[in-house]
């Protein structure tokens, strides 16, 4: 049992924090000034912080689950809105399922070179991985696609997406799933992209016959679900680590305010009340800590014990994400609700997590069912 | 005990439905039941409406321009407005300054200030907040020292609600630094458009506007502007925040979310069905409905009390705070009720006529902004950390 980092992933986590500190404009991002800085982005591809996100195989250094904790969580910690996630996703599939062609162009991923997005969610899919809509069918050694995909971070920015369709069965069967890659300007290819609320960009894609080459096709035609599974658990525990960082930022930014602040002729701090609350909210964010520790400690397990730690720590981590803004927000006062301070945009970042890949309450019962299964 | 409004109620609650129905504009309803933003000119409008049956200070009494409502109809007046989707009063002029200036002004005061609020002249704001007194309300330091027949006002007050519309602020000044903090504070009316008053946005983290910073360089203020006895303001302060915090349970409003978050619930798809026949989602509903209806009860007590003359003392502390948190709980389910489509951040699309189209359904687009904005219930308005201060000295010896 050990629960201290490896030297290698205590290098990165202490240059990555210093390489972070002060880079992120909270303040232009929540304005909506900005949405995420090109100029960070080359400095973690600079540090090859992708490379931890895959393995040696792949090209990488890292691909654990741990290595992700690392990262993500100090790009929470700053709040860094750049799509390193994005990355992780789409790479990671390209990587599981590409053909030797389409795996060559990881280099260019890893090197950051190329921006990504993956396109899976629709406008009546909420968070259910099976139901997908959009149609693709064979037409001679080419596929036509026709649908709608909805809220893809980073999907007016990416030079490559990876997009799901169905080739078979009915909308919500678990089989019938197939990945493709689309780059950028593909005709019939319409995008309408937007600010997100914790910062980043999203895009509405839709499809109208759009025509994709034969190997266009990531992975067999009709099987791609077990694999988007396992991408996306490991996008949650990218999310759960990053929500970790966001929280222990906000903790730190609201402790200090109560040490500074004063009413009534003492710090606010001093008032019971409000100290003993703070003390729950370090409490809690134990316990999500322990939840990501054991989400990403359990990435590579069979498929049932995987999903459940995906559902706990979803679970547990939206709860505190709540709670701590909430929390946070209430004992600043009037300053915690102005877009000048930071908390702002940690706020709005911590808690637009519950609003991907499934809230708490959706992973609540999402767990009773596996355990019931 | 009996549950049922009188026939004398109820003949007023169909009056009112029939009013809202001939002469609420349908472009200001659809606003606020899309959220989006409402503008001076639009508040002005409604107002103007509303006062054509006397109906815009409703609980003023008839000899000022009121209709003289007791706490039964003013209720009524915010079950019905609201289900409606009728903007809200704007309250400065209309429940805070008014009673105060009934209470506590000159003949001369009332004749000159009270019709003006009913005619929309004036547009008032609050100006009790500052940087280092927001809690501790008692520690303001915008000075007004006197100079002759004025007033000299120095310091800044923030948080002003829509000071950027207002012409007239009233504010707590101190006028004297001996003895308690509480008896060197003076209540002054300043006309927003003397040198030396200048108005900054905050924005908000919804990113709307709707607060400020306004800061006072040598503002001369006629002496004739004080409201009671130099020295006095504390005591008008809280008569003051006692006004404020009625109808703080927000039942009204708490209802209108409520249909909302059904409504969504209703919409919204979740393995192939609609959102609310999943038996989790239900059940959160249902513990909100249920603490609401509670709450509904409570109110009336409280109501009913204070329609039989009994001043609302520890109670409407007890509503502020459930009040609040049962909006801020619908909220907070509103936004999971719209799974992704919470995320898209298009503040033009809460603008009406903008042409900016919402990015999914209509009913997402404003539901994050509200949940972070809303979150403001609970701090303005005396905190409901120091609610339950309150509560506690007057109900548990603390
Ligand atoms: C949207 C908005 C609109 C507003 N509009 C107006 C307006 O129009 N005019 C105006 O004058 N003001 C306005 N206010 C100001 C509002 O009244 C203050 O924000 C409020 O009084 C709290 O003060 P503060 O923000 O300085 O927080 P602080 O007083 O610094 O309090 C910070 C936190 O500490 C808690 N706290 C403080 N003291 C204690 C204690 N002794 N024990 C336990 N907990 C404590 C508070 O409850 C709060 O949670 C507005 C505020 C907001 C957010």
């Amino acid at each position: 049992m050990d629960f201290n980092l490896s030297e290698e992933r205590q290098m990165l986590q202490d240059g990555l924090r210093r390489m972070l500190v002060d880079k992120v404009d909270t303040k232009a991002i929540a304005r909506g000034d900005t949405a995420w800085s090109a100029e960070t982005w080359q400095a973690l591809t600079e540090m090859g912080v992708i490379g931890a996100l895959f393995t040696e195989e792949q090209g990488g250094f890292g691909g654990a689950g741990f290595d992700l904790m690392v990262v993500f969580e100090e790009m929470g910690r700053a709040g860094a809105p750049e799509p390193l996630l994005e990355t992780l996703l789409a790479g990671r599939l390209i990587a599981e399922l590409g053909s030797a062609t389409q795996i060559e162009q990881l280099d260019e991923v890893i090197a950051g070179e190329v921006q990504m997005a993956f396109a899976h969610s629709e406008p009546g899919s909420r968070y259910d991985l099976e139901r997908v809509a959009t149609n693709a069918a064979r037409d001679g050694d080419d596929w036509v696609l026709t649908g709608r995909k909805s809220v893809v971070t980073n999907g007016g920015e990416a030079d490559q997406i990876v997009l799901s369709a169905r080739v078979s069965g009915a909308v919500s069967d678990r089989e019938g799933l197939a990945l493709f890659l689309v780059p950028k300007g593909t005709e019939g290819l319409e995008i309408r992209d937007y600010p997100l609320t914790g910062g980043g960009r999203g895009a509405e894609l839709a499809m109208e016959e759009m025509r994709l080459p034969g190997d266009a096709l990531l992975g067999e035609a009709g099987d791609a679900l077990p694999a988007i599974e396992r991408t996306v658990a490991r996008g949650s525990a990218a999310q759960c680590a990053e929500a970790l960082g966001l929280m222990e930022r906000i903790r730190d930014l609201t402790v200090t305010y109560l040490q500074q602040r004063t009413q009534f002729g003492q710090p606010l701090i001093k008032f019971q009340a409000l100290a003993f609350r703070m003390a729950d909210v370090l409490i809690e964010i134990e316990q999500a800590r322990s939840a990501v520790i054991n989400l990403c400690g359990h990435l590579d397990a069979d498929p049932t014990t995987r999903e459940l730690h995906v559902s706990a720590a979803k679970q547990l981590v939206g709860a505190t994400a709540k709670l701590v803004v909430e929390e946070s927000i209430q004992m600043h006062g009037g300053i915690g609700i102005t877009q000048e301070y930071d908390l702002a945009h940690f706020a709005r970042r911590l808690t637009m997590v519950e609003h991907r890949f499934g809230d708490a309450l959706w992973h609540l019962g999402r767990f009773a069912r596996l355990r019931a299964a | 005990m009996d549950l049922t409004y009188s026939e004398e109620y109820e003949t007023f609650r169909r009056d009112l439905r029939g009013f809202l129905e001939a002469r609420l504009p349908k472009r200001l309803a659809d606003k606020v039941r899309l959220g989006q933003r409402v503008t001076k000119e639009d508040h002005e409008e409604w107002h103007a409406i509303l006062q054509e049956r006397n109906w815009l200070a409703g609980h003023w009494p008839k000899e000022h321009g009121g209709a003289g409502w007791d706490a039964v109809e003013r209720h009524i007046f915010e079950e019905e407005t609201t289900r409606a989707h009728a903007p809200r009063i704007v309250p400065f002029g209309v429940m805070m300054l008014g009673p105060v200036l009934m209470k506590f002004g000159s003949d001369a005061q009332k004749a000159h200030w009270l019709p003006r609020i009913l005619n929309g002249t004036d547009w008032w704001c609050q100006g009790y907040s500052e940087p280092g007194a927001g809690s501790d309300l008692a520690a303001i330091k915008t000075t007004a020292e006197r100079d002759g027949d004025h007033y000299v006002v120095n310091g800044q007050k923030t948080w002003t609600t829509l000071a950027q519309y207002a012409d007239h602020i009233f504010c707590l000044v101190r006028t004297s630094k001996e003895g308690k903090k509480q008896e060197g504070i003076s209540f002054l009316l300043i006309d927003m458009n003397d040198p030396g008053i200048e108005v900054r946005p905050i924005h908000l983290i919804d990113g709307g506007a709707e607060v400020n910073e306004v800061w006072f360089k040598d503002v001369r203020v006629p002496v004739e502007n004080l409201v009671g006895e130099e020295n006095q303001g504390w005591t008008i302060a809280k008569y003051l925040l006692t006004h404020e915090r009625t109808n703080i349970a927000g039942v009204g409003f708490a209802n209108e979310a409520l249909a909302n978050l059904k409504r969504i619930a209703a919409l919204e798809h979740q393995n192939g069905r609609p959102l609310i026949e999943d038996p989790l989602f239900a059940a959160e509903i249902a513990r909100l409905e249920i603490q609401l209806m509670a709450m509904a009860t409570t109110n009336l007590r409280v109501v009913s009390a204070a329609a039989g003359g009994n001043a609302p003392g520890v109670e409407s502390s007890m509503l502020k705070v459930k009040g609040t948190v049962i909006r801020q709980e619908i909220n907070d389910l509103t936004r999971r009720a719209c799974g992704p489509y919470a995320m898209p951040f298009v503040s033009e699309a809460l603008e009406a006529g903008s042409n900016v189209e919402p990015v999914g359904p209509d009913y997402a687009a404003p539901v994050s902004g509200r949940y972070f904005n809303n979150r403001k219930l609970s701090i303005y308005g005396g905190s409901n950390e120091v609610q339950k201060q309150i509560i506690a000295k007057m109900r548990l010896g603390a």
